[in-house]
């Protein structure tokens, strides 16, 4: 536990900045790499986690809790999310028996 | 100190290849190994309510809830067409600048205070269940009206429709 503790003492805030910069953009480039509609919702579901990391460490950097009681909210709009979206891809699947979301470009117009 | 760089490099790793994996069901079970890294650095951070909770709604609940999707789907490997070479040029630049562009936005800040615990106790579920259900009692039982109005979506959502069946 007091190893634990002593682990991040010397991590500068800027570096979990970056990690979260980091894997928020690979987030985006999955989104706009993939065509599966399954693999761009998980990269959404990376873009929430490295939100997350940032708020907690914020939350610690500054010793207020509220921002740990935020990413709380935020894992159940991600639930909640998720729930949603996967129905409307088996939905999806089911009409056109794929995910690729190029099928669905009529949205576009 | 070498612990968050190592779990951090772990993360990087496990979410790029996330992305990359041809397969879903790799893609997904590295997304698992990607959210427990997350998972130690929240026990890093002492967060510890916040890492249980990721690891049972995150890693238990919601990517159980993609494999089973996946599953109930049946898809081959060959399944998804891939996008043009140009595309993936542009979205992996796109996709750099916006890095470049927070990296280079963060530098312009200088350098920061280490992230120091000064309250040991922060991160445990009775101060967290005090805020919880002071601060934030209005938004705890609106989150919960949305998670039902989710579940009504999704149960709605997903059923069969006996009239539009013929469509």
């Amino acid at each position: 536990m007091e190893s634990f503790l002593n682990a991040i003492k010397t991590v500068p805030l800027n570096h979990y900045i970056m990690l979260s910069a980091i894997i928020f953009s690979i987030g985006v480039i999955g989104v706009l790499l993939r065509r599966n509609a399954i693999v761009i919702f998980m990269s959404i579901e990376l873009m929430l986690n490295a939100v997350n990391l940032l708020l907690t460490a914020f939350s610690v950097y500054r010793g207020d809790a509220s921002g740990q009681v935020f990413v709380f909210f935020i894992m159940a709009l991600a639930a909640a999310e998720v729930a949603v979206g996967l129905a409307i891809i088996v939905m999806i699947y089911r009409n056109t028996n794929s995910i690729d979301i190029n099928v669905l470009n009529r949205l576009k117009w | 100190m070498g612990t968050f760089y190592f779990i951090a490099f772990l993360s990087v790793c496990f979410s790029l290849l996330v992305i990359t994996a041809r397969n879903p069901v790799h893609s997904i079970l590295y997304l698992i190994l990607t959210f427990f890294t997350f998972t130690i650095h929240y026990i890093l951070l002492n967060a510890q309510f916040l890492a249980v909770v990721n690891f049972i709604v995150y890693m238990g609940a919601i990517l159980v809830l993609f494999l089973y999707t996946l599953m109930l789907m049946n898809l081959n490997k060959d399944n998804e067409p891939v996008k043009p070479a140009i595309v993936k040029i542009a979205a992996v630049f796109g996709g750099g600048c916006l890095l470049v562009t927070l990296i280079a936005s963060l530098k312009t800040l200088g350098t920061s205070q280490p992230v120091v615990l000064n309250n040991p106790n922060l991160g445990l579920v009775k101060p967290l269940g005090k805020v919880l259900f002071n601060e934030f009692l209005l938004p705890f039982e609106v989150s919960s009206l949305l998670l039902l109005s989710a579940m009504v979506g999704a149960v709605l959502l997903a059923t069969k429709d006996k009239q539009t069946k013929t469509i």
